[in-house]
């Protein structure tokens, strides 16, 4: 990419951002909401890209992050008398301690040792949780009270999208990003030329662990009342992966063009036909293995350059 | 005493769970992630029938396996062989197969759920049964016969079959044993079909003594996986050990400290293994 190129895909993402941030002045209360959760899904699955987009390791450990994030709010605010902002700033510390204790245990193993171990987190966590409350702390449900509206939340969100979209922009560009294309790539071949391969993939797990621990933290007093059995639930790591593979996690930008229709669909079907969401959600993984291989983004790419071949 | 028997009778059926996974993972290469789901399926189907027409989940069970064989090869061979072919390397392979055998656990769960949204609550010989003088429920008993027999059926085809060896065969080297002469497709969908079989069987058993719901079938493919990791994929005699390992630890915690806990308790393990034994427990370090 040249230097002109680079400045017009930054300004772009500046003008972007900006109508991002304008949203809450014309969105009443339900689209609002919505925006919400387009806003956490965005973070959610640009920061889950980041890492598993050139490795090729499915991380579903998002919604052990993100449970973390927000039961740690939720538990600071209640038991502790903890300020909501103190917390915020414990909450993604504690989310990147543990993806890099699980990163060092699992990364330097197969793809599929990982994808087992994350998937069953998020479940170990919460019967964890849940047991040490039953037994010990008595209360079950924990209060998030603060005078945040859903407006406030968007915009710390759209700030949080920014960093993460400066520091993949960063990562791309530096040798972490070209050692993990590598990795992605052929990891034998990765180990051969010198790259560490471990600590590349640990590091940017552990990234994407405080991200998802933050946007738990944060997200937290949107739910007012906090219980293990809701923001330790599974489908959030499903919905990440499919939204971002859906999009295409070849470039930075990718994930969004996934996040905003699968979170519209997700929407539609819960508020219309909510016993088939699980079914929708396995549609969706099929869908993208077998028609969207390289996500929407890929595929427009792949048809710009097959176009651009044939005039040629 | 009471907690070592009850955990063997429990290790037993879930060695048979692994084994079916085994078979798909091992020879076929597929980590399939709907293997619980099937499980579940043989779980509904006993139910359906036994309240149904109160046919023993033990009759069920040759009814469910010839069906769930041929469902899972159509599945191989419709859904899983163009990942197959499609495939530059193992790694593509390995993050395809698991995005849609993903995608196939949730949509039988969708479907199962608006078959049947609740438990899967029967009651079938619950009896009480004396072995050296405590007592224990003869159902878990019946379930662990069926698991040994028709895990030792399978080893003594595996073994001392011609089709038996060269499924082994594929199961070492897929590009070895089509040099051989051994058709490498045909043998993967037949192990694979085999295996979802296995699996279902174990289901139908399992469902006798646990109460199942459409959504658990994760739980059991996340135990089947600790269990073949734990014993080393492809080795039998470690997947046995491991389940009858997995099954121990499992009751002892359940029992003695809190039932919330067999979860983390297999997740312990499973960390365990991870950390200092990847390779399984009787597997050599890859040199």
């Amino acid at each position: 990419m040249s230097h002109e190129n680079e400045i017009k895909s930054l300004v772009w993402g500046a003008v972007l951002l900006v109508l991002a941030a304008c949203v809450p002045l014309v969105a009443n209360g339900y689209w609002m909401s919505i925006a919400l959760t387009i806003a956490m899904f965005t973070v959610l699955a640009t920061s889950w890209s980041l890492f598993s987009g050139p490795t090729h390791y499915i991380s579903l450990a998002t919604a052990a992050f993100f449970g973390v994030g927000g039961y740690l709010v939720g538990t600071g605010m209640s038991d502790y008398n903890m300020d909501f902002w103190t917390m915020v700033a414990i909450a993604p510390v504690v989310g990147a301690v543990l993806a890099f204790l699980i990163g060092i245990a699992t990364l330097r193993l197969s793809g599929v040792y990982f994808v087992i171990f994350t998937l069953g987190l998020a479940e170990m966590i919460r019967t964890l949780v849940s047991w040490i409350q039953n037994n010990f702390t008595g209360s079950r449900g924990l209060y998030v009270l603060t005078d945040l509206t859903e407006a406030d939340i968007y915009i710390y969100l759209v700030i949080l999208a920014a960093v993460v979209y400066l520091v993949g922009w960063w990562v791309n560009r530096s040798r972490l990003g070209f050692a993990l294309r590598i990795i992605g790539n052929d990891e034998t071949v990765a180990r051969h030329v010198g790259i560490n391969t471990a600590t590349s993939k640990v590091i940017l797990f552990t990234f994407s662990g405080f991200v998802a621990a933050l946007v738990g933290a944060l997200i937290a007093p949107r739910y007012t009342y906090i219980e293990p059995n809701g923001v330790f639930s599974p489908e959030i790591s499903f919905i990440v992966v499919i939204m971002a593979l859906l999009g295409g996690t070849g470039r930075l930008w990718g994930p969004i063009v996934g996040v905003i229709p699968f979170a519209l669909l997700q929407e539609y079907i819960n508020a219309n036909y909510s016993n088939y969401s699980t079914l929708v959600m396995g549609i969706a993984f099929l869908v993208i293995v077998y028609f969207l291989p390289k996500g929407v983004v890929g595929r427009i790419e792949q048809l710009l350059a097959s176009r651009g071949r044939s005039t040629w | 005493m009471d907690i070592i028997i009850t955990g063997l009778l429990l290790g037993g059926t879930y060695a048979l769970i692994a084994f079916g996974l085994n078979m798909q993972y091992g020879v076929a290469r597929i980590m399939n992630l709907a293997n619980g789901e099937f499980l579940v399926l043989g779980a509904l189907a006993a139910f359906w029938i036994f309240v149904a027409d109160s046919i023993s989940p033990i009759l069920t069970m040759l009814i469910v396996a010839p069906l769930a064989f041929f469902g899972n090869w159509v599945i191989y061979k419709a859904l899983l062989m163009p990942l197959v072919r499609r495939a530059k390397n193992k790694g593509q392979l390995e993050v395809d197969s698991i995005l849609a055998t993903f995608g196939m656990s949730f949509a039988l769960v969708g479907i199962m759920v608006s078959i049947h949204g609740e438990y899967f609550t029967y009651s079938y010989l619950a009896e009480p049964f004396e072995i050296v003088g405590e007592t224990f429920a003869l159902n878990r008993i019946v379930a662990f016969c069926f698991a040994v027999l028709i895990g030792v059926a399978l080893w003594l085809w595996l073994f001392f079959t011609r089709p038996g060896m060269a499924m082994r065969a594929v199961s070492v080297s897929t590009e070895a044993s089509g040099l051989v002469g051994i058709n490498v497709q045909k043998m993967s969908a037949l192990a694979f079909a085999l295996g979802g079989a296995v699996t279902t069987m174990g289901g139908t058993l399992i469902s006798t003594f646990i109460t199942l719901d459409a959504s658990v079938g994760v739980i059991f493919t996340m135990k089947a996986l600790i269990i073949i990791i734990m014993g080393g994929v492809g080795d039998i005699r470690g997947a046995i050990v491991a389940a009858l390992i997995l099954g121990l630890v499992e009751t002892t915690v359940a029992r003695l400290i809190d039932p919330g806990l067999t979860l983390a308790a297999a997740y312990a393990i499973f960390v365990l293994v991870l950390l200092f034994r990847p390779q399984g427990l009787f597997g050599r370090k890859p040199t």
